[in-house]
């Protein structure tokens, strides 16, 4: 999708992993944007931690039901073929190695795949849910991030201060200025949003990576 | 079968101040609100809460914190509740973070006689501290202790007078495990039904384990206020 830029783009950018019928976890806001972008024929079964395989667009407020709610509380529907079941079912999908990927939000992550994302001691302190067992047991973690906080500091570290919500499970990062692969060997650049250098990265990075052999246009 | 159905006097004498109590629901939500709602006007306190959040100020469990009722919440999530997070970070609330698949394993080894799980989940971060830890084929995992409780709150969408329960859709959510951690169960239904009518396959938790059932009076499916007010606030937004 050509012309798209900032949380769009990143969102854009992490519905193309997806392949059809792939089961999936969004975590609430930038992630969960990324159904709108899903490349054509892909279809998703979406995973939310309350137990629902197969979320749907969220309802009107004259088709709620007050026994259907998403992770966050909030109304939520099925998909024809979804299904629900009971909250250890569905760390068991989770944790189990069942579920293909996930599309994280985060405070930090760092070069060697940690992520830190659930509480800044003293001021943030919401509770994990989900998101360390996300960080153990899905195959692919995705951190769909801004690149840099609000005062300019890089949010892509070479190593987390802030306490971890997974150790060595990110495999990849999106920005609204470049896609990061983690490779064994640390972060490997391999895509550049339209208007970026590998040197404008390099200014607002962190953390070292290496630059692929051939880099592609985000989109 | 003796019938186990309650009024709200009977349901209360089972609570008494300093007892460890399980709420099935979620943010609040599929929560047994009207035992709730007797709790509070019982003035139960100092309650050593184990709930998957720590519901909403208007709603479940957080009417309890805002009334300073508990004085402990084993949790993985405070976020729907700004009074529980004042309260912990004041030191008046004791909050314990769990992440949310070890929470839901706890308890289900608190009531299927287990003595604890191995989990992946925490390795390398700051869950794991003062925790065993296990290497089990390679990959290291954390032995995690059963959650049991003096009685769990839950909330069903069916009852026969045995005991017998049904959930609907994401009701079913912490409600399920819940119902089998605990000393004395309390489930409270929307619809009353006479036994038989719930066939086998369409029981969720059975009879023997249910200690007491409970039907509500009030509203059966009330629209919690945080729906209310986003509706009101869609609505607005329209004219």
């Amino acid at each position: 999708m050509a012309g798209l830029t900032g949380r769009a783009l990143i969102a854009a950018r992490c519905a193309r992993f997806f392949k059809d019928g792939d089961f999936v976890n969004l975590g609430i806001g930038l992630p969960l944007m990324c159904v709108n972008y899903l490349p054509e024929g892909v279809d998703l079964w979406l995973e939310a931690e309350i137990g629902i395989v197969g979320c749907g667009a969220t309802p009107s407020w004259d088709d709620v039901d007050p026994d259907l709610i998403d992770a966050g509380g909030q109304p939520a529907s099925v998909i024809k073929g979804g299904s629900v079941c009971d909250h250890t079912t569905s760390f068991a999908y989770i944790r189990g190695g069942h579920v293909d990927a996930a599309v994280l939000g985060t405070l930090q992550v760092d070069q060697e795949g940690n992520i830190a994302n659930w509480t800044i001691p003293g001021k943030l302190a919401p509770g994990m849910g989900g998101a360390m067992d996300l960080c153990a047991g899905v195959k692919k973690i995705i951190v769909a991030t801004d690149h840099c906080e609000k005062s300019g500091r890089s949010k892509i570290l070479k190593k987390c201060t802030l306490p971890l919500t997974g150790a060595n499970c990110v495999t990849d990062i999106v920005t609204e200025r470049c896609y990061f692969e983690v490779g064994e060997d640390g972060l490997i650049l391999r895509e550049l949003a339209a208007g970026y250098t590998v040197e404008d990265i390099r200014a607002c990075t962190e953390a070292d990576f290496t630059v692929a052999d051939e880099i592609g246009t985000m989109e | 079968m003796r019938s186990k159905v309650v009024n709200l006097q009977e349901v209360l004498t089972k609570f008494q101040d300093g007892q460890t109590i399980m709420f099935g629901d979620w943010h609040g939500e599929l929560s047994a609100e009207e035992i709730i709602t007797g709790l509070l006007e019982k003035g139960v306190k100092d309650i050593d809460a184990i709930a998957v959040s720590g519901g909403m100020p208007d709603q479940g469990l957080g009417r309890l914190i805002v009334e300073h009722r508990v004085k402990s919440l084993a949790t993985t999530h405070i976020g729907l509740n700004p009074v529980a997070r004042d309260q912990m970070f004041a030191g008046e609330l004791d909050v314990e973070f769990i992440p949310q698949g070890t929470f839901a394993e706890r308890i289900r080894c608190g009531g299927a006689g287990l003595g604890g799980c191995l989990t992946p989940t925490g390795v390398g971060t700051d869950v794991e501290k003062g925790k065993q830890k296990l290497t089990i084929d390679g990959k290291e995992y954390l032995l995690e202790l059963p959650l049991h409780a003096d009685v769990a709150l839950i909330k069903a969408w069916k009852a026969d007078t045995a005991g017998n329960i049904k959930f609907r859709l994401t009701g079913r959510a912490t409600n399920s495990y819940m119902a089998f951690a605990a000393d004395t169960v309390i489930v409270e239904v929307e619809e009353l039904v006479e036994v038989g009518e719930l066939g086998p396959d369409e029981i969720d938790v059975a009879a023997p384990i249910i200690d007491m059932v409970y039907v509500r009076t009030g509203e059966k499916k009330p629209i919690c206020p945080m729906w209310q007010r986003a509706k009101a606030k869609a609505e607005g937004g329209k004219k």
